[in-house]
């Protein structure tokens, strides 16, 4: 076994150290009845070259929306844009991939300037003073969002756009439900304006009101929202911190804030959300990469890690785990979160790929984005079968009505042809969101337009 | 003795030509950029006449470097870690084993790493293939009879199984408030049962290390949702009595929580599920190689019980009857906890688990076991002398040794003796943890080595722990000031935490 290094001779020796007559003399304290009653049923040890001949035949059973011959325009909470070879070439050094969370600072300076830069660039994409070094995902980074606002403000109730992705939502009920017996009824719904499709001021406070008064600790909206529309998040953030809340600005996609006021210039106090489509490929959307930020302020209610500057005994510059008396591994019980291991390499390859975009080079790919999702938005919706949803300003996705609603059916043909059209969605079953980005030629968009048009005449 | 002479160890780090790389803000110039973008094939429209006063005055302040400058820095900063490539890494509980180089390249073959999650499912079989299998693989290992993939971490799992524990009381029309945690546990055990609601309520460690059965007697009642409890233990032990404690438990109408981070002791040889375990999450990041990546992603799955199948979140992936049965994702689970993140799960850690998994087979992973294990005692005989064991019962996977004695005679501590362990070329071990271990001032090392550790560095190690107890007696003020050899030396902390620069600005 090559992970395996002892010979029997090794294993006889170390017996003898540790005076033991065998290996299973180790084990020898476990009662019986605790004991495994048979050998492992795994299946035959498979030598490298099987092994991947096993795993290679596995990968070809499905169809792979990122592999070539594949057009994809799926999105939906994960919009894969290209990233760059060098990203992953230097995710493969050892250094970064088999080290662990840099508990001792003195050789674990790469891990911690990494992460600080990390924090730097979150912090800049979403206009907030400060970010933690990742949470699990989009979803999760803002159910802990709903959390940090409850501790906050000291308030228990949440208003959730109805733009808001479904799994987010589904994910913070979850997490509530240890809370409150009725997840469910500490959240309140705002709507969205039914032509433009930003969520509408007068819904949240109206929803506000109804949670009772002072109850409601967040208002939270997604931008672009789950159908792709742009939030004007300002007059959300003024209803929201008229009535004591505060606001959490989600989203799945932050290049659109390459082009995109950031939230924190709107008045959001906690911006999160998922980052993987920068980072590597979807993956079958796990791992993702949390994002979170929020205002300076709030920095002692933060989940999650934080990584600060420091200077070692010689007065060099340094960088440290920090303001750690939040954290489950000192404060236990009391903790801010119960967060331990987060997402640290797609973190790295999420501030990788942002260094190599930079200041212009994300201008670029933003602006690349919103001209061929505009180019596709005016093909598409000029179709006899399909229409737009929704009039307000999008970026990069924008949701379809299907005539004769069976968007899924759509779908389903043409993903026979490798042609991944969109999201068929489960919550709006005559909708199709579809996601445009740099990595679709013109002529991609067309054979789209093509296809649409023959499976929905 | 012949069998391990003591050679003497020094330090043998050096800081070779390494780099300091200032922060990333700090380099390139205006104009530059290290992007590679396709060119506009549409007609342009520009930002700011399209989204008014909804678009971004100023740019975001990234840097403005080229992709050479970007790939000098991050290898450059990649340099100053330590990783387990490069040696020993015996962090107690973390389980920083070898990770495989060919899970890499299977995780990265396109046919799953360019998987979307929102594709067809008949497009998905292959990955849908591969968590359901990994799920039988689990089951098989750990003896239960279902598991999700779901949590994307440890904590994750802790949080999704007290979540099950919950739902499954309250289908019962029960309600219990408490949940009992030795006081051995990671701090993540207590965490996850606030975010869930529950009070917790600590069992004290016995003196010989185990959990105190007849504390545990005593605070088990009609309110108790569970025990959670972490074996073996953080102290290395094997939790002899779980039996009577599922016992316990069970007739106060509880259930069982086994925090599975210390899973890599039991392989073939304990299944936690036929053994009066209800529910247990498994770390892929520690026992079964998915790397650990300066801290995630990890993996957490957690295993039930049949009785606890209803309130699994979802969705899970079912496959139809027969050989060549349709894998599907079941959404429609009524009783279910619900979703506790987007998608499916760490789907790239599942692959890499399953990967390494099929690679060893039963025989492989109970050897596997078997070598940590032998690989913990051989350390545990050849340091005990020095560094006095927190309690003398037989060690599994990993050993906590205290500085009681090296304290008291020369006045180094654990911390000192971990920062001198770099000079010598490894990273330290776990320090101060678990807490039973630490009480009344002592330090403690909590060292797990790993199965796929060879003896010679196991001794090279215990050569150099050796060395250090020397070096505290005969120069202690090296010890104290340690490292020396690193590129870095001991931060301040303190000033961190006073005043907390958490973000680069211009200064």
């Amino acid at each position: 076994m090559r992970y395996l290094p002892h010979t029997p001779e090794d294993i006889a020796r170390m017996l003898r150290v540790i005076g033991a007559p065998s290996v299973e003399a180790l084990f020898a304290h476990i009662p019986e009845t605790l004991r495994a009653e048979r050998p492992l049923d795994l299946g035959p040890a498979l030598d490298e070259a099987s092994l991947l001949a096993h795993l290679a035949e596995l990968a070809a059973r499905g169809r792979a929306s990122g592999a070539e011959g594949s057009l994809s325009f799926l999105g939906g909470g994960l919009t894969p844009h290209h990233v760059p070879t060098a990203v992953d070439a230097l995710l493969q050094r050892a250094e970064w991939y088999t080290s662990y969370t840099p508990y001792q600072p003195e050789i674990s300076q790469g891990t911690l300037q990494a992460v600080f830069e990390f924090q730097t660039l979150v912090a800049e994409l979403f206009g907030l003073a400060i970010a933690n070094a990742s949470m699990y995902d989009g979803a999760s980074a803002t159910a802990e969002a709903i959390l940090m606002a409850r501790r906050i403000t000291g308030r228990t109730h949440a208003v959730i756009s109805s733009g808001l992705h479904p799994h987010y939502l589904e994910t913070a009920e979850t997490y509530l439900s240890g809370l409150h017996p009725h997840a469910e009824q500490v959240f309140g719904a705002a709507q969205l304006d039914g032509t433009r499709g930003q969520t509408d001021p007068a819904t949240v406070e109206a929803a506000i009101v109804a949670a009772g008064d002072g109850g409601v600790c967040c208002v939270v909206v997604q931008t672009p929202n789950y159908f792709g529309v742009v939030e004007d998040l300002a007059p959300l953030a003024e209803v929201a911190h008229r009535h004591g809340a505060l606001l959490v600005a989600v989203t799945t996609e932050p290049v659109a804030f390459g082009a995109l006021q950031p939230p924190g210039a709107l008045g959001a106090d906690i911006a999160c959300g998922e980052g993987i489509g920068l980072a590597s490929g979807p993956s079958l959307g796990g791992p993702g990469v949390g994002l979170f930020a929020a205002r300076a302020e709030h920095t002692r209610s933060m989940p999650g890690r934080l990584v600060g500057e420091t200077v070692d005994r010689d007065g060099q510059r340094g960088y440290v785990l920090t303001l750690a008396t939040r954290e489950q591994h000192i404060r236990r019980e009391k903790a801010t979160s119960n967060i331990c291991t987060n997402q640290g390499l797609c973190a790295l390859a999420f501030t990788i790929h942002a260094c190599l975009l930079g200041r212009r080079g994300l201008a670029e790919l933003a602006a690349l984005n919103l001209a061929k999702a505009e180019y596709a938005k005016g093909l598409l919706s000029s179709l006899r079968g399909f229409s737009l949803c929704y009039s307000g300003p999008t970026f990069n996705e924008f949701a379809l009505r299907v005539r004769g609603g069976n968007a899924a059916h759509a779908v389903d043909t043409l993903a026979g042809d490798g042609l991944f059209a969109g999201v068929a969605l489960a919550c709006a079953p005559d909708t199709l969101l579809v996601a445009v980005t740099e990595k679709h030629r013109k002529e991609d968009i067309e054979r789209l337009a093509r296809s649409l048009d023959k499976v929905c005449p | 003795m012949s069998d391990h002479p003591n050679r003497p160890a020094k330090p043998i780090a050096t800081r070779q030509l390494l780099h300091p790389s200032p922060p990333i803000f700090e380099q390139g110039s205006p104009g530059r950029t290290g992007a590679s973008l396709p060119p506009l094939d549409v007609p342009a429209i520009d930002p700011k006449a399209h989204f008014g006063a909804l678009a971004r005055s100023e740019p975001p302040g990234l840097p403005e470097v080229s992709e050479v400058e970007v790939t000098r820095h991050f290898t450059r900063l990649s340099r100053w870690n330590y990783a387990i490539d490069i040696g020993l890494y015996p962090l107690g509980s973390c389980t920083m084993k070898y990770n495989p180089k060919v899970n890499e390249r299977v995780a990265r073959m396109p046919g799953f790493a360019g998987l979307h999650p929102a594709q067809p499912v008949s497009t998905l079989q292959g990955a849908l293939a591969v968590m359901w299998k990994l799920e039988r693989l689990l089951c098989e290992i750990s003896g239960f009879a279902r598991a999700t993939l779901q949590p994307a971490a440890g904590a994750h799992g802790e949080l999704a199984g007290l979540m099950m524990i919950r739902a499954y009381h309250q289908d019962r029309g029960r309600h219990p408030t408490k949940v009992l945690i030795p006081d051995s546990a990671h701090g993540t055990n207590p965490a996850s049962c606030t975010l869930n609601g529950f009070q917790i309520v600590p069992i004290k460690t016995g003196a010989d290390g185990l959990l105190d059965i007849d504390s545990l007697r005593a605070a088990a009642d009609g309110d108790t949702a569970a025990v959670m409890m972490t074996n073996p233990s953080t102290l290395g032990l094997f939790e002899e009595r779980l039996a009577d404690a599922a016992e316990i438990i069970h007739r106060a109408g509880g259930l069982v929580y086994m925090d599975g981070a210390n899973l890599n002791a039991l392989l073939g040889k304990v299944r936690p599920g036929a053994s009066g375990v209800d529910v247990m999450h498994i770390n892929l990041h520690k026992t079964f190689t998915t790397p650990h990546g300066g801290g995630g992603p990890g993996s957490g799955p957690v295993g039930v019980t049949a009785a606890l199948e209803p309130f699994l979140p979802t969705p899970t992936v079912e496959k139809d009857p027969g050989v060549d049965g349709a894998y599907r994702l079941l959404f429609n689970r009524p009783k279910s906890v619900g979703r506790l993140r987007s998608f499916f799960g760490n789907f790239g850690m599942h692959v890499r688990a399953y990967t390494y998994i099929r690679e060893m087979g039963g025989p492989g992973l109970t050897q596997a076991t078997e070598m940590a294990v032998l690989n913990a005692n051989y350390l545990r005989s050849r340091l005990k002398d020095a560094y006095p064991l927190a309690y003398e019962r037989p060690s599994m996977h990993e050993v906590v040794f205290t500085d009681k004695r090296l304290k008291r005679e020369t006045g180094v501590q654990t911390l000192d003796v971990a920062k001198r362990l770099m000079d010598y070329g490894y990273h330290p071990p776990t320090i101060y943890f678990p807490l039973p271990a630490v009480t009344g001032g002592a330090g403690a090392l909590m060292i797990e080595p790993t199965e796929t550790e060879t003896p010679e560095t196991l001794d090279a190690f215990a050569d150099a722990m050796l060395s250090i107890a020397d070096e505290a007696r005969t120069e202690p003020e090296t010890v104290k000031t340690a490292p020396h050899q690193t590129a870095i030396r001991r931060l301040d902390e303190t000033r961190a935490a006073r005043h907390p620069r958490l973000r680069w600005t211009r200064q």
